[in-house]
């Protein structure tokens, strides 16, 4: 979300669903396992290349959507710049770039150029193991086939250089002027439901709601005049960040709401203790999740079934959610326990926000708080309750006449003029040694979500894939002696999970994969906290790893 | 856009170019019946339930497949058609079963609408009949072949949305049936289970496992909403029976999904009910958690928020919002960790 932030103005993704999987004639897919991440997304580009789209891959792995792919790019975990590099190396070297785009839309081509310069195909071939010959004939592709769109999600962003990765990603479609039409764009694919959502409603620590600056002045005013009271200019901690500071003492309370971190975090034997340490620790939830368990209140919220509201999609769709059943025992949608909540610990501060125009907690209905996002949100400001009773809506929407955004950049920048990054490339911050010589790389399944809280209460999830397992190379399996099916022991510099192992072709030797849905077999308590210092993303896709027969 | 007139049972209606004259009806709201044919899927013309009567052809024609032209003059429902749909009817009475008593797509099934809607109560065709066994051990899908009408919509569906194709037409003759290659399992075969071919079935051939005695039609409550899992957003239509979601299928024409689900949409939201629900408050006491009312849980957490707070200060304290929950759900907690607990520290997993 930086990286486009810093490159267009805007940190979302930028073209719709519909037509990126209709109107591309190309797609680099990089980091994105859509078949079984974004499963719809993934049938839809499956459709596309039936009807003649070039869909070509970059990932470690031979996931699902190689097989419709016409190259499979399979490069190393971590060396993504290299890869992106080169392919700009190729485009400008051989004059395939879109020369009138980055005349009249970008600043930095020059910058980018000298930058690209160096990663010759040859040369990045060292770092990526994808053969240079693949790379030309990959750019070369790009360049013939437009608009194409770029598609990324966590493969991408999940690593130290995440932030530059992005940044190198918005360079590769600026030069082939696939920015601002239908079917091209970077469209970065959201994980969750409402993560869209979330970060547009400001659950960001340096964010207000639609991305206003919380180290801006006029929007720290506006908010202190819509609320009554906004907390500082300084921006504050991130997740990883909130661990650290728990564990050193310095945070002594946190709510969490609807996550589970003790799944989802790196590290976490390093979270464990950061939560243990605390001195007091509230977990709203529909289930008792691993973090709830170590909480010292649990409240019973509802599930997405039981209440209303509204979700924001990758698409930047505002839609509905829709009460289908009443609230299960005495739990309440959550809305209802925030609102009865933060009410008494008002009473007991005493604050006085009655200044502010929005200072009461008596919302009627999740009706009622649309309408005061609409007020202070610009880019929600046309996505009311009424707009969106049966289709969505796409912000940015600033009034009620607007019909909401398809694809974003049409005809200029957010910001104004695209801007090139000359970005280097960096190893990951944890490489094979002798001692953890295999790379461990992260992700999910079709069958399940996230954390499993969820999915592995869905019966017929839990029983078509009901464990963990440790995918790994045919050759690293005999090396190792270890037959598929067989125990194997992975550990880290940080922890250790005993799992199946499944003999798979799918990754390159000396790589393993895991999923972290599985509290028995968590790929968290072997990943790194080690985080991209722009975005504060921790890097879940290189861990260095041993693998041991039990 | 070019528009060609026709008559369709003495009524002037035009149409676009190109449109068959199964989609120009449909769009003059004459209803014409159909079984293999579906909005969402190409036509194949198998099933001769839409045939009409097109003044000219010697024979009646699929409107499903039959461009319209210029003058052209259609009857939908004359005596020669009945009759012919009739005739068609019987042919697949001659080899159903009888068991719509106890069939779960009562209610919703294509064949016994049109069955009743003919007036077709027996079959002159008495002959052989499949008894194929039911049982594919997958957990989503259950296979009954013995009231397939051979339609292909599963198998177009898998083909033209999904993608995947995973099942096809096997066997040939009497024996002729959706399959997967071989004609083995579904979790043997490229099978995704995004329930596409379930929801496309015209009858009670292919079910979800999960809705099987738990209602028919007319007993659930239909709720549009989105579904909790990914980023894409699929709008969902939700049934359910007894405070219990029972049932998913595709709301059909609406973007972002256009009608497509996976399988966790599909057939993954059992969690709801799962007997794990927290409902009701938990405080921990002595390192075991008790049972509370709300009022005794809400007051602690104030005080314990409020006395840190006044303590420390508001940044000693750090809030997770979630990614799971509703957009107003998550604005207003951010708005509660800056106007009350006066701090900056509210993040959520969208880095995870």
């Amino acid at each position: 979300m930086t990286g486009l932030a810093a490159a267009f103005g805007s940190g979302a993704m930028t073209n719709s669903i519909e037509d990126l999987t209709t109107q591309a004639k190309s797609y680099l897919i990089i980091g994105s396992n859509t078949t079984e991440q974004h499963p719809v997304i993934g049938m839809r580009l499956r459709q596309a290349a039936k009807r003649g789209a070039k869909l070509i891959v970059a990932d470690p792995r031979k996931t699902k959507i190689t097989d419709f792919a016409v190259m499979h790019l399979q490069h190393k975990p971590g060396s993504d710049i290299a890869l992106l590099n080169s392919l700009m190396n190729v485009l400008i070297a051989e004059d395939l770039y879109d020369k009138e785009f980055v005349a009249n839309r970008t600043e930095g081509f020059d910058e980018l150029k000298a930058c690209v310069a160096k990663y010759t195909p040859e040369y990045a071939e060292k770092i990526t193991g994808v053969s240079a010959e693949d790379v030309r004939k990959a750019a070369r592709l790009l360049a013939a086939n437009k608009p194409g769109a770029l598609i990324y999600a966590m493969g991408i962003t999940q690593h130290v250089t995440g932030h530059q990765n992005v940044l190198s990603t918005a360079n590769l479609q600026m030069l082939l002027g696939n920015m601002g039409v239908p079917g091209g764009g970077v469209n970065p694919l959201r994980g969750q439901s409402n993560v869209q959502g979330a970060c547009d409603m400001g659950c960001l620590p340096n964010f207000y709601p639609a991305y206003q600056k919380v180290v801006d002045e006029p929007a720290h005013t506006k908010f202190v005049e819509a609320w009554g009271n906004a907390a500082s200019l300084t921006p504050g901690l991130t997740i990883v960040e909130m661990m650290n500071a728990a564990h050193s003492g310095k945070l002594k309370a946190m709510f969490v709401l609807g996550e589970n971190p003790m799944m989802s975090d790196p590290d976490l034997n390093h979270v464990r203790e950061a939560l243990n340490t605390l001195d007091f620790l509230v977990v709203q939830d529909i289930f008792m999740n691993e973090t709830a368990e170590l909480a010292d209140v649990v409240l019973p919220g509802a599930s997405f079934a039981e209440k209303d509201g509204t979700n924001t999609n990758t698409e930047r769709r505002v839609q509905r959610v829709r009460k289908a059943i009443e609230p299960l025992g005495d739990s309440k949608p959550d809305w209802v326990i925030l609102c009865d909540l933060f009410k008494r610990v008002e009473a007991r501060l005493g604050t006085d926000r009655s200044k502010g125009k929005f200072a009461s907690w008596d919302y009627e209905s999740p009706k009622a708080i649309l309408a005061e996002i609409n007020a202070v949100a610009p880019s929600y400001g046309g996505i009311t309750w009424e707009r969106i009773e049966n289709v969505g809506l796409q912000w940015p929407c600033p009034n009620t006449e607007h019909p909401g955004t398809q694809f974003l950049h049409a005809g200029k920048f957010t910001r104004g003029l695209g801007k090139f990054h000359a970005v280097e490339w960096m190893p990951p911050a944890e490489e094979p040694d002798e001692k953890y010589p295999f790379v461990l790389t992260t992700g999910r399944v079709l069958f399940h979500f996230h954390g499993g809280t969820m999915s592995r209460r869905s019966a017929g999830l839990n029983a078509i894939y009901p464990e963990g397992k440790v995918e790994i190379h045919p050759q690293d399996a005999t090396k190792l002696g270890v037959a598929d099916g067989e125990l194997v022991r992975v550990s880290s510099r940080r922890g250790e999970v005993v799992a199946k192992a499944e003999v798979v072709e799918k990754a390159d030797p000396g790589v393993i994969f895991m999923t972290f849905h599985f509290k028995e077999a968590a790929a968290n308590l072997l990943t790194i906290a080690a985080l991209d210092p722009v975005a504060k993303i921790p890097e879940y896709k290189v861990a260095a790893v041993r693998v041991e027969k039990v | 856009m070019v528009m060609v007139n026709l008559v369709i049972n003495g009524r002037k209606i035009s149409a676009p170019a190109g449109s068959t004259v199964l989609q120009a009806a449909t769009q003059a709201n004459i209803k014409i019946p159909t079984l293999c044919d579906h909005p969402a899927l190409g036509s194949i013309g198998a099933c001769r339930m839409c045939l009409v009567e097109i003044k000219g052809q010697r024979t009646l024609q699929p409107s499903c497949t039959f461009p319209i032209t210029e003058g052209m003059e259609v009857q939908t429902h004359s005596t020669g058609v009945v009759d012919a749909r009739r005739f068609v009817l019987e042919l697949l009475l001659s080899d159903h079963p009888l068991d719509c008593m106890t069939c779960d797509s009562t209610g919703s099934c294509e064949l016994q609408d049109l069955m009743y809607e003919y007036g077709v109560k027996q079959t002159r065709f008495p002959g052989e009949q499949h008894a194929y066994p039911v049982d594919d051990p997958n957990p989503f899908i259950q296979r009954d072949y013995n009231k397939c009408i051979l339609c292909r919509r599963c198998v177009r569906a898998c083909q033209e949305i999904n993608g995947a194709e995973a099942i096809g037409m096997v066997w040939r003759g009497f024996r002729s049936k959706p399959g997967t290659a071989f004609d083995g399992k579904l979790e043997d075969s490229n099978c995704e289970f995004c329930g596409m071919c379930v929801e496309v079935c015209p009858t009670g051939a292919l079910l979800g496992k999960q809705v099987l005695g738990q209602g028919r039609a007319w007993q659930l409550t239909k709720t549009q909403s989105t579904c909790p899992y990914c980023g894409v957003g699929c709008q969902l239509d939700l049934y359910a029976r007894d405070n219990k979601v029972v049932k998913v299928t595709s709301h059909w024409g609406a973007p972002p999904n256009q009608g497509s689900t996976c399988v966790k949409g599909r057939f993954g939201l059992d969690y709801v009910n799962h007997p794990d629900r927290l409902t009701q408050p938990l405080i921990k006491k002595d390192g075991k958690f008790e049972p509370a009312s709300w009022d005794e849980a809400l007051n602690l957490v104030a005080e314990r928020l409020a006395d840190t707070k006044q303590k420390y200060g508001g940044d000693s304290i750090a809030v997770l919002s979630s990614s799971k929950c509703t957009n107003e759900e998550n604005y207003i907690l951010q708005k509660f960790t800056r106007a009350v607990l006066e701090t900056n520290n509210v993040d959520h997993c969208a880095r995870l």
